[in-house]
């Protein structure tokens, strides 16, 4: 099971939102936003792989995963698709607004257990910010790991995330980066094709391999089926699962999956865990 | 430098064909280069050829008006192109051109039918090979009708 | 279960009568407690502010069947002689609506997040039935022993003084005896009250706490005697046969875990209306949802919490649409919630036995009957629907 942080006094922000203040806002793709948030208050820490409740005022709260570890001076980093009131909301505001924030919430990214062998990151749409810590953490403890194969998947080249960055990482010679997208118009020289179809020919040894896949479900089903396929073990695969949320603290009912609470036993999951109960039907 | 022999019989497509079939395959084939962005054929040719891709990019693709030329799919190093040889009325329904400078093998498609007619055994063997190709296009296509990436708004 | 002192030396039982159950609602208001008890309203028994004995339901009790609940006039005056009606102490714990914080922007400052202090008059709750003390102790675990207390339950719990019934009318959907939750309350309270009809009209009262022993001593019973002690025994005794349902509960987290694809649950699911009366009136569903709001004055903003059913559409909604759309969908969500996926997020079953769901069901889906349903036929698959 993907490591908790350890249940300690009620921290600050985990009921009421702590204040922070939009210091920038870019865009990445036509509905996709990064905000760069500074603390007010107390500063919240999220670890790769959390997230926080993000609350836009007088409109309401969404689980959003941290993009980066927070700067040094507390600033936390939030890549937001907008498909909702709230969602839309929090991509809107300008810098100078001011946000609430609640966490940090769940589980991590399994970087300690990946340690000494090889790493390979699958993301698909959206799914590639909340996997960014986890890139960069391998990135600088480069030595925790051996081969690192980033494997990147979206709709059109268009919704491609952190382009910039993932051309650095492409230049690198320590990182295997692979890009697909399902459809392209015009000048595009990359891969079309589905996610899964980058599994068979990535340089990676399936015996000694953590694989971290995130994106929609059916995306990291498929994705994980490929891994099976070239014999990564079914325990050394982890997923991220989304359900409603509304509370983060476990007291609210919503984000349950099955046996598990998603914003306290996951989001992120190994797979496992998770593959029976993605099987059944409007569970 | 590999002989045409060599790639044909390391190639998975071609696996567990005995060798008399694979050296007749073998001489239906020739290698091809193009240049970035050269095409290879466009959507209604004739089709009486398939390709092998031994390095570089091909993308498929089709017009839609209004949205100009929709690349649909890539194929990479090691995988087939083409299965319009095998059935009527022997025409490509997309277009295809080099994304990258490219090497691939060619193979005279309608040579093969021939020789397919007089030999069924061969003909089966190679129309297994190529329908599990096609699965296997069918299966990612079959994922992509699903716009996993879309945001449930259909648009 | 919630932290309770330990009484190290229990005062013995005493007996009380009418006039001791009087005093017992006046010494709680004298110690300022908002003193919450059943009394009849509307066709029903609920749970509101009393301010004296005279407005607890004398001589009613209630018929209780799947879809079914009536009241009726008994031979005696027993203040307690009826199982539970439709609502739950979870009305005074879990409130249905509450604020949990306000926002202020301030110029030239952060807003500020204010959080909602608890209620400051604590409520005595009057008439705790065992299985509703065990439900209480079931919501203890979600709200008080997590990685997360929730303030305002903890506020409230904390403050609450119980004072429990044992059952002497069990109804026709009650099941406790068959989860071991009842009908005689063991622990989790401050006084125990078994009410004696035969003879005169008493009450044996035992202390479970510092507290409950305090005010005990003012009520000025005396010490109950041996014949006493064991009728108040025997009410319970009796009342164990007099349940009206039963239940098997052995395995039934793995029974559940495997049979997610039954098909009872499309035929519950036919049946079902998902109205979520069951989740209303069960004394342990704790599900909520918030609601923001903007004070249009001054650019304030306030959060507040209500009770959410899972039975609702939007309840499982993610963007692209709800996760379950089908009522089978909703009514194995719940049900495989309640009797299995509960103990694996906290430890306990989610069920008490107090049948509240069946009654209350407007279509009369009972529990025990579909639980007994899979087990006996266990691994079959609903092969149009898995």
């Amino acid at each position: 099971m993907a490591t908790a942080p350890a249940a300690e006094a009620q921290p600050r922000g985990a009921m009421a939102p702590e204040p922070y203040r939009v210091v920038s806002r870019a865009p990445e793709t036509a509905d996709t936003w990064t905000l760069l948030l500074e603390p007010l208050g107390a500063s919240i820490v999220p670890a790769p792989g959390q997230f926080n409740m993000l609350y836009a005022f007088g409109v309401g709260e969404v689980p959003i995963s941290t993009s980066a570890a927070p700067e040094p001076g507390g600033e936390l980093v939030h890549t937001i698709r907008a498909v909702g009131p709230v969602s839309r909301a929090l991509c809107a505001s300008e810098p100078g607004d001011v946000i609430g924030v609640r966490g940090p919430f769940g589980t991590t990214w399994p970087l300690e257990e990946a340690r000494g062998g090889d790493l390979v990151i699958v993301a698909g749409g959206i799914g590639l910010a909340p996997v960014r810590p986890a890139i960069y953490h391998a990135l600088t403890h480069r030595d925790d790991y051996g081969s690192f194969c980033l494997l990147v998947g979206a709709r059109t080249p268009s919704d491609l995330l952190y382009v910039r960055e993932l051309e650095d990482w492409r230049g690198r010679f320590d990182v295997e980066v692979g890009v697909t997208v399902d459809s392209a118009v015009g000048d595009w020289h990359g891969r079309v094709g589905v996610v899964p179809r980058l599994i068979p020919g990535a340089a990676f040894d399936p015996a000694a391999a953590t694989a971290i896949v995130v994106g929609p479900e059916i995306m990291m089903t498929f994705t994980a089926k490929a891994l099976l396929d070239r014999g990564v073990p079914k325990e050394r695969i982890y997923v991220s699962m989304e359900r409603n949320m509304r509370c983060g603290l476990g007291h609210c009912g919503h984000c349950q999956l099955g046996p598990v609470l998603i914003c306290r036993d996951g989001a992120v999951f190994r797979y496992d865990e998770m593959e029976a109960l993605m099987e059944v039907r409007e569970l | 430098m590999q002989t045409l022999d060599e790639i044909v019989a390391e190639s998975p497509v071609f696996a567990g064909l005995e060798p008399a079939q694979l050296q007749l395959i073998a001489g239906c084939a020739h290698n091809v280069a193009f240049f970035k962005d050269e095409r290879f054929f466009r959507e209604g040719d004739a089709a009486d050829t398939f390709y092998l891709v031994r390095r570089g990019r091909v993308a498929l693709s089709t017009h839609v008006p209004g949205r100009g030329d929709v690349t649909i799919e890539t194929v990479e190093p090691g995988e087939v192109l083409g299965w319009s040889w095998l059935f009527p009325p022997y025409v490509w329904h997309f277009d295809a051109r080099a994304v990258e400078d490219s090497g691939v093998v060619a193979f005279d498609g309608a040579c093969l039918r021939g020789k397919c007619e007089g030999d069924h055994a061969l003909g089966y063997e190679l129309l297994r090979r190529f329908a599990q190709v096609m699965i296997d296009r069918l299966q990612h296509t079959r994922t992509l009708l699903l716009d996993v990436y879309g945001d449930g708004s259909g648009s | 279960m919630h932290e309770e002192p330990v009484l190290i030396d229990p005062p013995p039982a005493a007996t009380i009568d009418l006039d001791g159950l009087h005093a017992l609602v006046a010494v709680l208001r004298d110690r300022g407690y908002c003193v919450v008890g059943p009394t009849k309203r509307e066709g029903a028994i609920v749970y509101e502010e009393i301010e004296s004995a005279d407005e607890l339901p004398a001589g009613w009790t209630e018929v209780q069947e799947a879809a079914t609940y009536r009241l009726e006039r008994r031979d005696d005056e027993a203040r307690f002689g009826y199982p539970v009606g439709p609502q739950s102490w979870k009305r005074y714990l879990l409130p249905a609506r509450v604020r949990l914080w306000q926002a202020r922007k301030r110029d030239g400052a952060a807003p500020e997040f204010v959080e909602e202090p608890p209620p400051e008059r604590p409520f005595a709750l009057l008439g705790v039935r065992s299985c509703d003390l065990h439900a209480i102790a079931v919501q203890d675990r979600v709200f008080l022993e997590g990685a997360y207390v929730d303030r305002d339950y903890a506020g409230r719990r904390e403050g609450a003084f119980l004072v429990a019934v044992n059952c002497g009318t069990p109804g026709g959907t009650c099941f406790c005896a068959s989860l071991g939750t009842g009908p005689r309350a063991e622990s989790g309270y401050d006084l125990a009250l078994t009410e004696l009809l035969e003879g005169e009209h008493r009450f044996v009262v035992e202390a479970g706490s510092e507290r409950g022993a305090e005010v005990l001593a003012d009520l000025m019973g005396h010490v109950a005697t041996p014949v006493d002690i064991e009728a108040a025994l025997r009410v319970t005794h009796e009342a164990i046969g007099m349940m009206g349902r039963t239940l098997d509960p052995f395995d039934l987290r793995d029974l559940l875990a495997r049979n997610l694809d039954h098909p009872r649950f499309a035929d519950a699911g036919q049946r079902c209306l998902t109205c979520g009366n069951c989740t209303l009136v069960c004394p342990t569903c704790f599900c909520t949802s918030v609601e923001d709001v903007n004070v249009l004055e001054d650019g304030a903003a306030e959060r507040w919490r209500r009770w959410d059913s899972c039975y609702s559409v939007d309840y499982s909604h993610i963007h692209g649409g709800a996760i379950r759309p089908s009522s089978r969908a909703r009514y194995r969500q719940w049900l495989t919630h309640k009797f299995g996926t509960w103990i694996d997020q906290f430890g306990t079953s989610g069920c008490v036995g107090c049948g509240r769901c069946i009654t209350w069901c407007p279509v009369g889906i009972d529990v025990t009957e579909e639980l007994a349903a899979i087990r006996a036929a266990d691994g079959e698959v609903d092969h149009a629907n898995a």
